[in-house]
């Protein structure tokens, strides 16, 4: 069985501290290059190798990170 | 309304007066000479009859800030000290002026500065009438000067807060808060119910429902423009009050040449050398202010206009006297005559300072 | 986007709770505050409080946390947070009080109020956030500070001589017979935050069952303050916080279980 996921994040209110890069345990979350409309390099998903953990959601300070799983 | 004739001290009156009114919680902590006001509770264990919680407090800036907790839930909560104990509560004071929390601050005056002394003394009018605290703000305050009017005020100061979303205090002294005497009381008026506590103060904070927004308590906004706002909405607030709920007693001022101010018990030595000077056919009168804020400011005024001096007669070094000068705006002379530091004027000092200070002056 | 077609309401695990309002928090970039209140406010969510739940705020960093919690709240003055809810909880007595403090609020300004509120039992929740620093007046040195550390007012780090030692508070109060539930805990990884929650949600199951008074310890980082980023901030709380103040419970049912 294999499990897939997703995550949306709010990027105008992500603040790029990274702590969730940090959190995902497949690594596939890094901060951007372009910056949101208060100039932070947001984060963004960089594969699509999500598994819903949801980990990076939970260290997120600021929520903006919601998160979709499924089992196949 | 049944009226029951008691006999007691002035502190017990308030604490009295306190569960009758439907009072839902006092916080204190122990100070001379007001300390029977939280054994009198303590005693009594309202919480079986009204449900009213009393509790003692770790310090007087612990009380005030209990008051300031249920005061902004909506209840009627207050609490009890003296000088040095107000003083603590000052903090607490200018934050529930500035979150606009109605309550009720009992101070009964001891003489200071400092621990001063226990004896009665008027010397916190200062701090009472002109804020106390940091930042513009006012606290509607009485002045009783019975112990019927111990009673009868705490019953005023739940009206006049919650009318005004304002602090009130009763500035009381150790003469008024130890006295004994005779006083009608009247019937149990219920504690407010929750539905009627989110009716009376949709504000407060007893639990978001899902209608509204979640309410806040609060004394800061970071942004100024805001805050002069908000510090208008005050000023407009005190202003209503002067117009509207100046209380004073003027006692044989129609005739009178010569009229003493004093408030609290110093009315009361007052009332007696007004009666002195009549029998020496002085044409004395007695001008007592019930709210010291808002201050009668226009009987004084008019008294001014047409009397050859007033005196202003405190258990204090001379501040009421200020309001009453600015009043009078040197229309007639104005002096004070004060005994302090725990020391109450007699009735003879008082009419000789009038003869001396004003009736032959120089 | 990565695997767009799995977005789709049936599949959502986890999504920001409606007990935060959508005010931007303000906190600097990766601080544990914003943390702290997810996961209070998804106890609240999840218990079906938010009607009975009553913040009381502090001064400090989060002195705007009345803004963020989507329930009734009161700011209080410095420190006196547990005398505010304290109040608020008698007259209350089946709503959910809880007090959100930092350590000069909790541990400096208002030690009288705290130590007092727990020795009474009173039946409340204090959210203690540790993070070492005053971070709201910028940077200065706090009860918590540990020795050697560098603030605004202790350049040189902090000695003993100069400034005493940092205060344990926590294991302070879990002597007083009053506190029922006393725990430390950290918000700097997934699974921190998973058993803080779990904490959190057993405070206010205490306070449900009227047990007195549950006081959870969060140590946070305060990387603008640390000067340093947040994930290396992290790092050194769990070096250099977590040796002074070990992550655990410390009285669980009113018992002490560690020393």
């Amino acid at each position: 069985m294999a499990i897939k996921g997703a995550v949306v994040i709010d990027t105008e209110r992500c603040k790029g501290c990274a702590v969730c890069t940090v959190a995902c345990p497949n690594k596939i979350l890094a901060l951007s290059k372009n910056v949101n409309g208060k100039g932070y390099n947001y984060c963004e998903a960089t594969s699509d190798d999500c598994i819903g953990c949801a980990s990076c959601a939970m260290v997120c300070p600021d929520g903006v990170i919601t998160v979709y799983k499924v089992k196949l | 309304m049944a009226k029951e004739l008691k006999l007691m001290k002035g502190n017990e009156a308030i604490a009295e007066a306190a569960i009758r009114s439907g009072c839902d919680g006092y916080f204190g902590y122990p100070i001379t000479p007001q300390s029977e006001v939280m054994e009198y509770l303590m005693a009594e264990k309202p919480w079986e009859k009204t449900g009213m919680v009393v509790l003692q407090a770790e310090s007087e800036t612990s009380s005030i800030n209990m008051v300031y907790g249920g005061a902004g839930a909506g209840k009627k909560v207050m609490t009890s000290s003296s000088s040095p104990g107000i003083s603590l509560m000052q903090e607490g004071l200018t934050y529930l002026a500035g979150a606009e929390l109605p309550c009720l601050v009992v101070n009964v005056v001891r003489g200071g500065p400092g621990l001063g002394t226990i004896q009665p003394s008027q010397a916190d009018y200062f701090q009472a009438t002109k804020g106390g605290g940091h930042g513009d703000y006012q606290l509607f305050v009485l002045a009783p000067a019975t112990v019927q009017e111990m009673y009868d005020f705490v019953f005023l100061a739940w009206e006049v807060a919650f009318k005004y979303r304002n602090p009130v205090m009763i500035l009381s002294d150790g003469a008024i808060g130890q006295v004994m005497e005779k006083l009608y009381v009247g019937d149990y008026v219920p504690r407010w119910t929750k539905e009627e506590i989110m009716k009376i103060s949709p504000w407060a904070t007893f639990g978001k429902p899902d209608y509204r927004d979640h309410n806040i308590i609060t004394s800061l906004e970071l942004d100024s423009a805001k805050q002069e706002i908000h510090n208008h909405k005050l000023q407009a607030k005190y202003r209503e009050m002067e117009e509207k709920e100046v209380r004073y007693e003027a006692i044989e001022c129609d005739d009178a040449d010569y009229v003493f101010v004093a408030y609290g018990s110093s009315a009361r030595i007052a009332q007696k050398a007004l009666q002195l000077g009549r029998e020496k056919g002085i044409k004395v009168g007695l001008l007592r202010p019930i709210t010291l804020f808002p201050f009668p400011k226009k009987p004084i005024a008019e008294l001014s206009k047409r009397v050859k001096g007033l005196l202003s007669v405190e258990m204090s070094a001379g501040q009421m006297v200020e309001d009453v000068r600015l009043a009078a705006e040197f229309r007639c002379p104005v002096e004070h005559f004060g005994r302090y530091g725990g020391m109450i004027p007699t009735p003879h000092e008082v009419l000789e300072a009038l003869e001396k200070q004003i009736i032959n002056r120089k | 986007m990565f695997n767009p077609d799995i977005i789709k309401p049936e599949n959502l695990v986890y999504k920001k709770t409606s007990v935060l309002t959508d005010a931007i928090l303000h906190y600097c970039p990766g601080c544990g505050h914003g943390t702290t209140h997810r996961i209070i406010a998804e106890v609240i969510e999840e218990m079906g409080i938010q009607d009975k739940a009553i913040c009381v705020a502090p001064v400090g960093c989060s002195v705007l946390a009345y803004n963020y919690f989507n329930v009734d709240s009161q700011g209080a003055a410095h420190g006196r947070a547990p005398a505010i809810a304290t109040a608020i909880q008698r007259l209350y007595p089946d709503h959910h009080v809880f007090t959100y403090q930092g350590d000069g609020d909790l541990a400096a300004i208002g030690t009288a109020e705290t130590i007092h509120a727990c020795n009474r039992g009173e039946n409340i929740v204090i959210i203690f956030i540790n993070n070492g620093i005053y971070g709201m007046t910028g940077g200065q040195m706090a009860p918590t500070t540990l020795l050697g550390m560098k603030t605004a007012t202790s350049p040189y780090g902090r000695t003993v001589e100069l400034n005493g030692y940092p205060l344990q508070i926590t294991e302070l109060l879990a002597e007083l017979p009053g506190t029922y539930f006393v725990t430390r805990q950290s918000v700097h990884t997934a699974a921190a935050v998973r058993k803080t929650k779990k904490a959190i949600r057993q405070a206010f199951e205490n306070q449900k069952n009227k047990k007195g008074t549950s006081f959870v310890e969060v140590l946070s980082n305060c990387n603008s303050g640390w000067k340093m980023p947040a994930t290396k901030a992290n790092e050194w709380m769990v070096e250099n916080m977590m040796v002074k103040y070990p992550i655990g419970d410390i009285k669980v049912d009113g018992e002490i279980i560690k020393k």
